[in-house]
């Protein structure tokens, strides 16, 4: 054990247990409970978060909200069955009628005993730290008026401003029958800009954000107030001069960065294990095929320093780790939790994660990014003669089991004759997962990762999530356009 | 495995939570102060392949204070409703007022706007349901759909079940109290051939489990809807007529309600703004809500600002007659409330309807989309472009299925190129509408 994770351990008992009497030796006790007869693996999940969100609206923070969630999820399993109970009291009755709770998923078999803990040596992504208490409540207030300054001075066509900034500190205690024991504290803040323009009657918005797993003073350190102003002003004015979109099949180029949001939906959900244990994904039993054009190669990586979407360990206590999921276009790994590895004869990656306590986990990316290859991104513009060239997005969506997925372009401009040109309204792209990961023909050498600002919802839980990508071409996409 | 759930008792302790926070507030320099309370329970369990996979029992609490300190605002809140969590919740509320600015549209609303009648809206059925009898239900209803033939897998199927009690009360004294249940049944299935694998789904759902529909009917007409979707491809490029189906056709409501509502319009958000008592569609179309009809789904007699909720039409003969507000965005807006804090309950169209026959008829050629997915629609300029799946239409009459195409037009043109209400009116939401025909939209596919 290292001295961070013994002097985490001492303050998750401080704040998760002691408050109800307990101490580590009570999970013992509460894992007893769920460990009834037939069950094979329980585990408990204590969780305590504090979630801060200031806003500011014409000019004015007129809103600030605080709030605090906590509490114990149980989870006993047998087999692929699961039975699962939570409570918002971390106490011994709670852990008790929680656990007989879940153990009640079946009602015969043999009584197994926990494994002794061993706690998890996880490296840290990132500091243990309660990122709410680093920048007065002036502070943030002040960065939050800069923003709306800056939005203001920037364009006369600025017409609303509005700005957020939020942070979250949580302490989560993962105790299970395998021996697990992991504790782990985790910092989340953002700060987002948008703007509304209005000019000759036509209006438009922009925005921009990012954040990541520091201290808000980072935020402020970063200058993120201005830049982001800037950014949201940019995008707005841009989309005041769009004209209609394409309608049908084009090449597309995307941006680096952001719309790396095409892997997590075009193969990223499609390579989860719980969608390929139950044959229900576009790609189950393609490990070792091709499906996606050479020098395609795309990682799962929770272990990026201080990014959104990175785990020291995750919601099990499984370390944290980076899993190659496509390699030179060979499809090489899944993402899994405890459950879907064991049941597919895998090992876990570090990929069980859920939105609280009372949810139960599931395998969920992390940062996910597709590695640079050998392309200038001027030659890949110049090398489309009509299509699009996309660089922001506003979200996606995917259908595992026909691998269609869509998602919306919020900035995109025509590409003509090898140049971009007019900038043109949003439009959703549409695809086929495994088909278009075969159209990718060209990949810059330009790796960006995002700003920090995706959340991916799947079976109605919410968890932050990064994307990355360089500039990249798919010969052919549909486009939405409305123009045919 | 139930878990006791005593309704009254649980309203009766809410109630005492909020009166506590209240005066709490009072005490320690609140001017104003408005408490929100809410506990509920439910149980959920899903089967795969004929075997129980999860079983999820959930307890939720949490209460939120709002505090004024002149014209100034702070808000905080817990998933811990007992005495000691509630005095953290006042005082960081209060201790957030100190750092707002003043907003001069702060505050509660009006005292006189309080709701007073309380009618029972007949909206809380809970049901005694067994654990084992939970699992049983869901798979009669996966194994009508596994029965079916050229299903070749199951996602599985869900029964959820809960009831829950919500609490509002303000320093004006108002306190009103809403219990409600809802449950639901779901199946969702996979279909393969040469072309592929499809999957497809259906639910149920109502407030009273007696409303719900025969298990074995929902998992064989998710059978149904997985199996059409077998061998589809993509539509041609161009222009054409849209059929939304029902279930989509109230999204398009929702778009609707969201660019009426105050919020989106003082923050200039809305492709709507300034359109107050302009024909938004033809003159044969209206939209009301119906916030106390008695057993819907969005039933209450008080909104989320404590005001009495009342008949809205927001559409009248094709015009704009309403926003959509609550007391901030009204005094905003230099309006009055419409009772629609916590947005519209019961949503209700007058329109002539016709059998979806009738409207492919009218469509002639074209698609019928049963299925959208991402989230393009902007708000701001009412540009809308989305993915779909569905049917294509030729001479009137359902051809073969398709997939991997988006729909594009501009909500303000959708609306005005509404051409027809089906009778196929889906009550399962909030939101009740048929299928809706718009004239002509982009189709971008092959």
């Amino acid at each position: 054990m290292t001295s961070q994770t013994s002097s985490m351990l001492d303050q998750a008992g401080e704040i998760l247990l002691a408050p109800g009497g307990l101490d580590l030796d009570a999970l013992e006790v509460g894992l007893g409970h769920a460990l009834g007869p037939g069950i094979d693996y329980a585990d408990l999940y204590f969780q305590r978060s504090w979630h801060e969100g200031w806003s500011l609206e014409d000019g004015e923070v007129k809103d600030a909200s605080y709030s605090i969630d906590g509490g114990v999820g149980v989870r006993a399993m047998a087999g692929e069955k699961t039975g699962f109970a939570y409570s918002n009291q971390i106490t011994a009755d709670a852990l008790a009628e929680t656990g007989r709770t879940a153990s009640g998923i079946v009602r015969s078999g043999k009584r197994l005993t926990a494994a002794t803990c061993i706690q998890v040596g996880a490296e840290a992504r990132y500091a243990g730290i309660d990122p709410l208490t680093g920048l007065s409540a002036e502070d943030k207030v002040a960065m939050l008026k800069l923003a709306d300054r800056v939005a203001r001075a920037a364009d006369p066509a600025v017409e609303q401003v509005s700005a957020s900034l939020t942070g979250v500190h949580e302490v989560v205690l993962v105790r299970a029958s395998d021996g697990t024991q992991a504790v782990d504290i985790r910092p989340l803040v953002r700060f987002n800009v948008s703007v509304i323009v209005v000019r000759n009657g036509r209006r438009e918005r922009g925005s921009a954000g990012g954040g990541g797993r520091y201290p808000m003073s980072r935020l402020r350190d970063d200058n993120v107030a201005e830049r982001f102003a800037k950014e949201a002003v940019r995008q707005a004015l841009v989309n005041l001069e769009a004209v209609d979109a394409p309608a049908g099949q084009m090449p597309v180029v995307l941006g680096a960065g952001w719309p790396g949001i095409l892997l997590h939906e075009a193969v990223g959900h499609g390579l989860e294990g719980d969608f390929n244990r139950k044959g229900s994904s576009a790609f189950a039993g393609r490990m070792g095929e091709r499906v996606a054009s050479p020098g395609v190669t795309v990682v799962d990586d929770a272990t990026l320093a201080d990014r959104r979407g990175s785990m020291s360990v995750d919601d099990e206590g499984t370390p944290g780790q980076c899993t190659t999921l496509i390699e030179d276009g060979i499809l090489t790994g899944y993402m899994q939790d405890k459950l879907n590895a064991r049941l597919m004869g895998m090992a876990p990656t570090g990929n069980a994660r859920r939105e609280s306590f009372a949810h139960l986990p599931m395998p969920r990316m992390t940062n996910t990014y597709m590695q640079a290859g050998q392309d200038d991104p001027a030659d890949i513009i110049g090398s489309v003669d009509r299509g699009i060239y996309a660089v922001s997005f506003g979200g996606g969506q995917v259908d595992i089991t026909s691998g269609k997925f869509v998602f919306s372009a919020s900035e995109a401009y025509l590409i003509e004759g090898g140049r971009i040109t007019a900038p043109v309204k949003g439009a959703t792209l549409i695809g086929n997962g495994p088909e278009a990961m075969g159209r990718v023909s060209m990949i810059g050498h330009d790796l960006e990762l995002d700003t920090g600002i995706g959340v991916c919802g799947k079976e109605g839980q919410g968890v932050p999530v990064g994307v990355g990508q360089p500039t990249l071409k798919l010969d052919e996409l549909t486009v939405g356009g409305t123009q045919s | 495995m139930t878990q006791a759930f005593d309704a009254a008792d649980q309203q009766a302790l809410l109630e005492t939570r909020a009166e506590a926070a209240l005066a709490l507030a009072r005490r320690l320099g609140a001017d104003a102060c408005e408490v929100g309370a809410s506990v509920d329970q439910g149980i959920g369990v899903s089967v795969r392949e004929g075997d129980v996979e999860t079983v999820e029992l959930s307890r939720d609490q949490g209460i939120a204070v709002t505090v004024y300190v002149g014209q100034r605002k702070g808000s905080a809140s817990s998933s811990d409703a007992s005495e000691a969590s509630v005095r953290d919740v006042v005082e960081k509320a209060l201790a957030i007022a100190r750092y707002t600015g003043e907003d001069p549209a702060a505050g509660l609303a009006d005292a006189e706007l309080m709701a007073t009648r309380f009618p029972d809206l007949d909206v809380h059925h809970p049901w005694p349901l067994s654990t084992e009898e939970a699992i049983e239900l869901a798979l009669t209803c996966e194994s009508a759909g596994r029965g079916v033939e050229g299903i070749r897998s199951s996602e599985g199927a869900s029964l959820s079940s809960g009831e829950g009690v919500h609490v509002y009360a303000n320093s004006h004294g108002f306190l009103g109290g809403q219990r409600g249940s809802r449950h639901s049944l779901s199946c969702l299935l996979i279909a393969e051939d040469a072309s592929g694998m499809q999957r497809d789904y259906d639910y149920t759902t109502s407030r009273d489990p007696r409303a719900l529909r025969d298990p074995a009917a929902v998992g064989e007409s998710a059978a149904r809807r997985t199996l059409q979707r077998l061998g589809a491809v993509r539509p041609a490029t161009g222009r054409m007529p849209v059929l939304f189906d029902p279930s989509l056709a109230s999204g398009l409501v929702g778009h609707l309600m969201g660019a009426i509502a105050g919020g989106a319009l003082y923050r200039q958000s809305s492709f709507l703004c300034e359109r107050l008592n302009t024909m938004l569609f033809p003159d044969w179309f209206s939209l009301g809500e119906r916030p106390m009809e008695v057993g819907a789904m969005a039933s209450s007699p008080f909104d989320a600002d404590g005001v009495q909720t009342r008949d809205n039409v927001f559409i009248d003969q094709g015009r704009l007659a309403s926003y959509l507000l609550s007391a901030y965005s009204a005094r905003r807006l230099g309006m009055s409330t419409t009772g629609n804090a916590g947005g519209a309950r019961n949503l209700r169209i007058t329109a002539p309807l016709e059998s979806q026959e009738s409207l492919l008829a009218r469509m002639d050629r074209g698609v019928l989309v049963t299925e959208l997915m991402g989230q393009g629609v902007n708000g701001v300029t009412g540009d809308y472009s989305r993915g779909a799946a569905g049917f294509w239409v030729e001479n009137g009459r359902i051809q073969h299925p398709v997939e991997e195409f988006t729909i594009a037009g501009n909500l303000e043109t959708m609306f005005q190129g509404l051409v027809g209400i089906g009778d196929d009116i889906d009550t399962r939401g909030s939101i009740h509408t048929g299928s809706w025909l718009i004239d002509e939209m982009t189709v971008a596919g092959a």
